[in-house]
């Protein structure tokens, strides 16, 4: 039936309490979700309070100066911070994004920081993402074609054609949208969630591509893509400001077209 | 999804590939929405119409050819678009797959049992039983 009760290690207690740096003017506490599958301990909820002064602004850069001055053994994904690498994603003041595009005086009170909801933890902040991206890969994320390509020149597309893959493009693959999503949630082993679906229809979309219709056919199923039920949290939360649920009804509008 | 598997991530992805299918139940379910859009409207319109209407006036006003019609296809279109939401929901909900199918089966079942009795009622009516 429907899960009604939590599973273990669902509620995280009280951790240890890392006080302001003494002198500092203007502070905020950062509660940070702790968690380690390899230790028999449940999660915890470790408090870190900062000084502003001492730090630069983004949120990452809180974690980055709790891993380097105050708690080494926090862990947390981060490369680029500058929201192109798509690493940092984690649920921020309840609100999945990426923390080094998220401003720390953009949370009033305290900062709340959960890995990404409803996925498996490796470590702290750190989510098992092996499921998603081994739908990224179901759906053949490159260029498939019959025609080969013309010698000594590229497959041409016009600036029209070229558009078309605007606000597709972008998505760095945080799967800040995947793991909002409710369906995902509850079907995430069978249904491909909305970043997933985004890049099928990035291909389906391109100009160049020459296997739309068996993009279309790995897609026609009830999980993989109806499962979306057009709640609209990927677009809501997505950090690139994309609209993933546009990119979905896009697909199921192709679907009616081809019948 | 934490099912303890040595199967690669991509196999358990894949699965049994797609059931290509979806598209009949998703285009059904607008269609069904789209329809219920006037029936609904007219139906709740009429009933507060008949009001204070006696039992011989509330049949006559059903057996009148085009309110039989309307009924009928008042009924088919609520309890097509009704079992088509309600399986939604217990696929999305019901993991257990021995109780998701047969509550899929007690559904579907329902949903015509239902339907069928509607609509002999309002046929016996129209038809002068």
């Amino acid at each position: 039936m429907a899960e009604f009760t939590l599973p273990a290690n669902s509620k995280p207690k009280i951790g240890n309490t890392y006080p302001a740096p003494s002198g500092a003017k203007r502070t905020k506490t950062f509660k940070i979700y702790r968690y380690d599958p390899d230790k028999s301990e449940t999660p915890r909820i470790d408090s870190y309070t900062l000084d502003l002064d001492d730090m630069a602004p983004m949120v990452l850069d809180a974690l980055i100066k709790i891993k380097n001055d105050v708690d080494t053994t926090l862990t947390f994904r981060r490369s680029c911070r500058e929201g192109i690498c798509g690493s940092c994603s984690m649920n921020i003041d309840g609100t999945n994004t990426l923390a080094c595009l998220k401003p720390i005086d953009e949370v009033k009170g305290e900062v709340h920081i959960y890995p990404l909801p409803h996925m498996p933890v490796i470590k702290d902040l750190v989510p098992d993402l092996a499921t998603p991206y081994a739908q990224l890969a179901s759906v053949e994320p490159w260029l498939q074609t019959k025609t080969p390509p013309p010698p000594n020149q590229e497959r041409l597309q016009s600036p029209e054609e070229r558009e078309k893959l605007d606000g597709l493009w972008e998505c760095v693959l945080c799967f800040c949208c995947t793991t909002s999503c409710p369906s995902y949630w509850w079907n995430g082993d069978r249904y491909l969630g909305p970043a997933v679906l985004l890049q099928a229809y990035r291909w389906i979309a391109d100009s160049r591509d020459e296997f739309t219709g068996e993009r279309l056919d790995a897609l026609e199923d009830p999980f993989r893509l109806y499962r979306c039920h057009t709640i609209m949290n990927c677009t809501k939360t997505c950090p690139k400001h994309l609209n993933p649920a546009k990119a979905i009804a896009e697909i199921k509008k192709l679907m009616v077209m081809r019948q | 999804m934490s099912e303890n598997s040595m199967r690669t991530p991509l196999a358990r992805v894949r699965g049994l590939g797609t059931a290509k299918d979806g598209v009949h139940h998703w285009w059904m379910q607008r269609l069904t929405a789209v329809a219920l859009v006037p029936l609904v409207l007219w139906f709740v319109v009429s009933i507060a119409g008949l009001a204070g209407m006696s039992y011989v006036e509330a049949v006559a006003w059903i057996s009148s050819p085009w309110v039989s019609v309307f009924l009928v296809l008042l009924i088919v279109a609520t309890f097509y678009h009704a079992q088509l939401g309600v399986q939604v929901v217990i696929e999305d909900y019901v993991h257990n797959e021995p109780v998701k199918l047969a509550a899929l089966v007690a559904l579907k079942f329902a949903a015509i049992i239902l339907a069928v009795a509607a609509i002999f009622a309002v046929l016996k009516i129209a038809f002068g039983g």
